[in-house]
């Protein structure tokens, strides 16, 4: 009796191994997840704080300024129309967040609905989403993208529209194989033969029971979506001029000698694209393996 | 000798209950016209080998049975006075946790893993009850207290792999008795502890019979823990009640060979004296459940077979008032 008051005791002040502390710990060992996170922090921070961080207004035209170099007024010196290359670039990365965020914001909330009362109802609900799943992945997504943004007008709305529509039938599907599997859980026939309805077993037994690979899906997702962005607007089919994104900061390098004479209008901007989505994949990568319950 | 416990009307009785699984080789009938009796405040036993349709009978009296492929195929579930199996799903639901809880073979997995202890047990309670989210957790308190869980205003905040197989089982058994159900279904309740915490369990749910007047249906296949813990006992035997009986009547004279066959199988201790040396088994196997003979399932293996076994599906028959068995010899 007095071993199993000590043990009790010590059992009480142990320091609680939490799912959610030993999931960050092992973030934190994943270095270059760590760096990615650091990039991705203050790629954000610069979007949030963009008025205050641009050294001048990225819309200002000033011909006599056009085409210059990298000087100590600009930095990276100015595009075709003499705005400032800096100042775009820092508004640039509103474009690329919001887009990122957004499209996969949208197409989260569809796939998880959809793969959830697909994989946990079963029967005729369940063959509707797969087969609706099945078409949307035959389409061919970039020419449809072109289609319906060239059909809507391109904008940064429809853009996030179209993505975020045309993103869900992958989400859709792992939750669905994900609420299979925990379908068969006991807890979740526990929680039947507790009296608990549908919805809550939905809600609190296998929603936060599938969200690991989900949430590692929506990281890379965000990537995806500032590539998809950044390669429209460089088509021209994406955000629209005066307003400044990295995808058509490029696109005004369309010319050759632009490419060879005056790297500073395409480098930053391609290397802004680059390291924000090779920064989010690293933290995806990170989030994968400090995730996964296999490795508990 | 009046038995108390057989005045009282029964708390459920099942009648002609049949379940069946569609499989691709065809439909197995896991419960075969089930008849039984729990009287109310009673603990019924339900022992019988793997797969002899202990645990459908205990899923089927939920109506939890997975279906497809599993359905009811035919047969009345009366609990308190009202038939299960014309209950609505939304009707069903109130029920469940209600007024029947079952406690499951598995506790290291019966708990979701994201959620406190105390958020699950708030859950089932608020389900049930129509109380503010703090009453509810206060009750979940209680409802530790009284599995004895020490510190249980601490405990409450734990997740489920904080705790050991012996503590999650606890918590099942406090989530089936926190609404205060009329009868509890414990199916294979210790099967997955070490023995001294069966030992607690068992006695944990002895005490709970006790102080909640509620009654319990214990499915197991161990035959000691049934001897101590149950005033009736059913022996099932491929799907089909075998034997049915006050279960110090069945221990002293069972009826059916296949009971005598179980208690033969009980090591005991000093049974090496008795010029006893090995254990009694029963041979051969269980009958597969897809093609069954037309007669008695256990007439492979019976020792006392006789032809008519083979041809004809035996009736249960009554001996001594309420010892029931299912067998040629007492036709």
């Amino acid at each position: 009796m007095m071993r199993d008051a000590a043990d009790h005791k010590a059992l009480l002040e142990a320091p609680r191994q939490t799912f959610r502390s030993l999931a960050r710990r092992r973030f934190l060992r994943h270095r270059l997840a760590l760096v990615g996170a650091v990039i991705v922090a203050a790629i954000v921070l610069m979007a949030v704080f963009a008025p205050w961080l641009a050294p001048h207004d990225p819309n200002h035209v000033n011909i006599m300024l056009a085409r210059e170099g990298p000087s100590s007024g600009h930095f990276l010196g100015s595009d075709l129309v003499g705005r400032d290359v800096l100042s775009r670039l820092i508004y640039g990365s509103r474009v690329s967040l919001s887009v990122g965020l957004l499209a996969v914001g949208v197409y989260m909330a569809i796939g998880l609905i959809l793969g959830c009362v697909a994989g946990y109802f079963g029967g005729w609900v369940d063959m509707m989403v797969s087969r609706m799943v099945d078409a949307v992945l035959s389409f061919p997504t970039l020419m449809l993208i072109l289609v319906i943004v060239g059909l809507l007008g391109p904008s940064l709305f429809n853009i996030i529209l179209v993505l975020g529509f045309l993103g869900w039938p992958e989400v859709a599907r792992i939750v669905r194989g994900q609420t299979l599997a925990v379908r068969e859980e006991l807890y979740v026939l526990s929680s039947e033969a507790a009296g608990a309805p549908s919805s809550r077993i939905l809600l609190k037994d296998i929603l936060p029971n599938i969200m690991s690979p989900v949430i590692v899906n929506a990281t890379f997702g965000v990537a995806r979506a500032i590539l998809i962005e950044a390669g429209l607007s460089f088509l021209g089919m994406g955000v629209q001029p005066p307003t400044a994104s990295w995808g058509n900061m490029l696109n005004d390098a369309q010319s050759l000698s632009i490419l060879e004479t005056m790297p500073w209008m395409w480098v930053p901007p391609g290397l802004m694209i680059f390291i924000a989505t090779i920064s989010i994949n690293f933290v995806g990568d990170g989030l994968r393996d400090a995730l996964d319950p296999k490795l508990n | 000798m009046s038995d108390p416990v057989e005045d009282k009307k029964p708390v459920l009785s099942l009648r002609g209950l049949t379940t069946v699984f569609k499989t691709d080789l065809g439909a197995v009938k896991a419960v075969d016209s089930l008849d039984l009796d729990l009287p109310t405040g009673a603990t019924l036993g339900i022992v019988g080998e793997s797969g002899c349709g202990k645990s459908t009978v205990g899923l089927s009296i939920m109506k939890l049975i997975p279906e497809p492929p599993g359905r009811i195929a035919s047969g009345e579930i009366i609990f308190e006075g009202e038939d299960l199996t014309k209950l609505s799903n939304r009707q069903m639901r109130s029920i469940r946790g209600k007024k029947i809880s079952i406690i499951f073979q598995e506790p290291m997995t019966s708990l979701n893993p994201v959620l406190r202890i105390g958020e699950t047990l708030s859950e089932v309670i608020r389900t049930h009850q129509r109380v503010s989210r703090k009453l509810a957790w206060e009750k979940s308190i209680d409802a530790l207290d009284k599995v004895r869980i020490p510190s249980p205003h601490i405990r409450i905040n734990d997740y489920p792999h904080e705790m050991s197989g012996g503590m999650r089982q606890r918590v099942m058994i406090a989530l089936a008795i926190c609404c205060e159900p009329s009868l509890i279904i414990a199916d294979e309740p210790t099967t997955a502890l070490d023995v001294t915490i069966q030992a607690q369990i068992l006695s944990l749910l002895r005490g709970i019979k006790q102080a909640l007047g509620t009654s319990i249906i214990l499915i197991t296949h161990n035959l000691g823990v049934i001897a101590e813990n149950t005033e009736k006992v059913a022996v099932m035997y491929a799907g089909r009640l075998v034997e049915y009986a006050d279960t110090a009547a069945l221990f002293d004279s069972p009826l059916h060979p296949y009971t005598q066959g179980l208690v033969l199988t009980v090591p005991r201790l000093g049974a090496r004296k008795e010029k006893q040396s090995r254990l009694n088994v029963i041979p051969g196997l269980v009958p597969n459940l897809l093609n069954l003979g037309p007669g008695c399932h256990f007439a492979d293996r019976c020792t006392c077979v006789m032809d008519r076994c083979r041809r004809l599906k035996p009736d249960v028959h009554i001996c001594d008032e309420k010892h029931l068995v299912r067998c040629w010899r007492y036709a």
